[in-house]
């Protein structure tokens, strides 16, 4: 570096910027701390800070005549959350649900990015890369009214059951089917892109040797391309996991029971019981620490 | 090691940060007990503040009574609306009550925001309609605590039971359609999606279950919530789909998926408006209702607005106008004569407009409390209602 030529008050030897300069020149902690300490507060305050506070309110509880919090400790909110069967009830509905989205969407997405980052030409696959992206330019609340009223009485989702199934007055419009059509419609496209990245990513000389070696397409499949993509098909089964199990929009258009989300929002909403409504949202964040370490444990953030 | 540091100082910002927040916010440790105690009434509505912000359920602020006000007043409405009374509840405690200046609030919702100290004593001798109001909304329980005055009454209305007429034959006499487990429209009935709904089914339960002993719907002992609570349950399996906002109810009864509900009457009008051919009743079991009072919050900006809107919404003339776009019943019994020019007959079929002894009949919503009103303190309050509440929709 050419600092020779630089004169002046504030850049002289001795002058604050030299000085300045000169010091994180030498000390690398100086220098990570100004680079990292802007993203990290905003990091400690806003999150973790938010985070924090949302758990130290769920040991609060509420007056009952007035609804006002108060703030004195106590276990009583997690004593209902995970003793009640109602809580129970709901948090088993969300997890099934949960998981059957994101089978679904796995299933779906892997031929898709198969076809797109190995068949596809480099003309379809920008083709279909868009396409799979495009719904995301559009609210989710549109999209998910729009299968409202896809799957509502008189629909084209009625229309398909009766015709072809033989279900008369099928009415599936406010049902748990509904929810799971309409959450694997909306997270599709977040499975979608890590598979095909994932995909994309697999050396085309691998293959080829594994059929130089006599695999047929079955065992390369199975032996080469699945173990590869699997971080992938993790990484993006996460985003259909955790995006079902926080939802709460979808369950009230389209359902008729209710999700973890709904409950909390039912707190929080209509009960303004804020220390009740804490505790149960700790319960999703264990379910998904969970997922996410034996993510980790199968190698999913490498394929982020 | 320099990591396990870095995760220190982490855990001890995040600490400091939580204690600092956890010490000042939260609404406050102490709520100031009943309200009551914010000085002396005001004796005459002093200049306008050129501004007023409410918190109203849709319809009740439409323009064609809001722009008058403006130009008379010089008072500018923004509104904010509410789907529920208990978001009104939320939306009036935000930015610690002085972000909006009143609200629309029913009588599930009044009581709380009285006990909690959200809203103002009014001087109603500054509002010269308000002689005019029926003789039991002057100063009913549900916005007039101690003798103090909380609220100007507004609309009022029932919850009634609507079906499609097209399917439903013969019309139903009874709410029996909604809750009995061999209703003949099990899949395709509705109901309301609010803990206040518990109310509904204690009404059918006072009725059908007289050893229940239910004397008031909204005073529930542990036994009799329960039993409701059960009869809910089993309601549940018939239900289509809870409707929250009435739109959800409108576009179900359109699409076919729901035959027989409850519901307010401008649920029935719109629907109507739409031609689809429903009908309604009071069922022999009685209806549960809603009377609305327009309430000023305790730390409001612009108060002598909000008396202006008071006064304003008093006026016969301006409910008949609500009365004709919202369905409600005006509080203001010489809105009548008005209505009877446009309603004709309706004014007393449909709207029952002064009609004292419909309303008695009614058993309007107003917050649940542990005190029974007999002296007993074992009647479960509204927060235990909220959690038996998340037990139905839940399981």
């Amino acid at each position: 570096m050419a600092t020779t030529e630089t004169t002046g008050y504030p850049d002289a030897p001795n002058g604050p910027v030299r000085r300045t300069s000169a010091f994180l020149n030498r000390s690398t902690g100086g220098r990570l701390a100004l680079t990292i300490a802007p993203p990290l507060g905003w990091m400690v305050v806003v999150y973790l800070g938010a985070l924090t506070l949302m758990i130290v309110t769920s040991f609060w509880r509420l007056d009952p005549l007035t609804s006002e919090v108060q703030q004195v400790w106590g276990l009583q909110n997690f004593e209902t959350v995970y003793t009640g069967e109602v809580y129970r009830a709901i948090t088993v509905r969300t997890l099934v649900t949960a998981v059957a989205v994101t089978v679904t969407d796995v299933a779906l997405a892997f031929p898709i990015g198969y076809y797109m980052a190995r068949m596809a030409s480099r003309r379809m696959r920008n083709i279909l890369l868009v396409a799979v992206v495009l719904p995301l330019w559009s609210s989710y609340l549109v999209r998910a009214f729009a299968w409202k009223t896809i799957l509502g009485g008189g629909g084209p989702a009625d229309w398909v059951l009766e015709t072809f199934l033989g279900i008369e007055e099928p009415r599936i419009g406010a049902s748990g089917w509904a929810v799971w059509l309409t959450f694997s419609y909306l997270w599709l496209p977040y499975v979608i892109l890590p598979v095909y990245a994932a995909l994309e990513r697999v050396p085309s000389s691998l293959l080829e040797a594994s059929g130089d070696l006599g695999a047929k397409g079955l065992t390369t499949f199975r032996r080469v391309v699945w173990p590869l993509a699997f971080p992938g098909v993790v990484a993006g089964s996460i985003f259909a996991f955790s995006l079902t199990l926080g939802d709460y929009i979808t369950p009230t258009l389209v359902g008729n029971r209710f999700f973890i989300g709904n409950a909390i929002y039912n707190f929080v909403g209509i009960g303004s019981n804020l220390p009740l409504a804490a505790a149960f949202a700790t319960v999703p964040i264990v379910i998904v620490a969970i997922y996410l370490s034996i993510a980790k444990r199968l190698g999913a953030f490498e394929a982020l | 090691m320099s990591r396990w540091r870095l995760l220190a100082g982490f855990s001890a910002m995040v600490l400091t940060l939580a204690a600092c927040t956890g010490g000042g916010g939260g609404g406050g440790g102490t709520p100031p007990a009943g309200g009551g105690d914010t000085g002396p009434l005001p004796t005459s509505i002093g200049p306008g503040e050129g501004e007023l912000s409410l918190i109203a359920w849709p319809g009740y602020t439409q323009k064609g009574w809001v722009e008058p006000f403006e130009e008379e007043s010089g008072c500018e409405v923004k509104v904010k609306y509410g789907n529920t009374s208990d978001e009104m509840v939320n939306l009036m405690r935000q930015g610690g009550g002085s972000l909006y200046d009143g609200v629309s609030a029913s009588g599930d919702a009044t009581n709380r925001l009285i006990a909690a100290g959200d809203v103002a004593p009014i001087n109603i001798d500054l509002i010269p309609d308000y002689s005019e109001a029926m003789p039991s909304l002057q100063s009913p329980p549900h916005n007039t605590v101690d003798g103090v005055h909380y609220g100007v009454p507004y609309m009022w209305g029932p919850n009634i039971l609507m079906w499609n007429s097209a399917l439903v034959d013969p019309a139903p006499t009874s709410w029996d359609v909604v809750f009995e487990a061999d209703s003949d429209w099990g899949g395709q009935v509705t109901a309301y999606d609010s803990p206040i709904y518990i109310a509904d089914a204690a009404l059918y339960l006072k009725a059908h279950q007289p050893d229940l002993g239910i004397e008031d719907p909204y005073e529930l002992t542990s036994e009799q919530l329960d039993a409701a609570v059960a009869l809910l349950q089993q309601q549940k399996e018939l239900v289509f789909k809870y409707w929250a906002v009435y739109t959800d109810e409108i576009q179900g009864f359109k699409a076919g998926d729901m035959a027989v509900g409850t519901a307010w009457p401008v649920n029935q009008q719109l629907l109507l408006d739409k031609g689809v051919k429903v009908d309604v009743t009071v069922p022999e079991e009685g209806v549960t209702g809603w009377a609305d009072s327009w309430m000023m919050s305790a730390n409001a900006e612009h108060p002598n607005c909000m008396y202006m809107w008071m006064d304003y919404t008093m006026r016969p003339d301006v409910q008949a106008q609500v009365a004709a776009y919202y369905y409600a019943t005006p509080s203001n019994t010489q809105s009548c004569d008005i209505m009877r020019k446009t309603f004709g007959e309706s004014t007393e079929s449909v709207f029952h407009c002064g009609d004292e002894e419909f309303l008695s009949q009614i058993a309007l919503w107003k917050t649940p409390l542990a005190d029974c009103g007999d002296g007993s303190t074992d009647c479960m309050d509204y927060t235990t209602w909220t959690e038996k509440w998340t037990e139905v929709r839940g399981t």
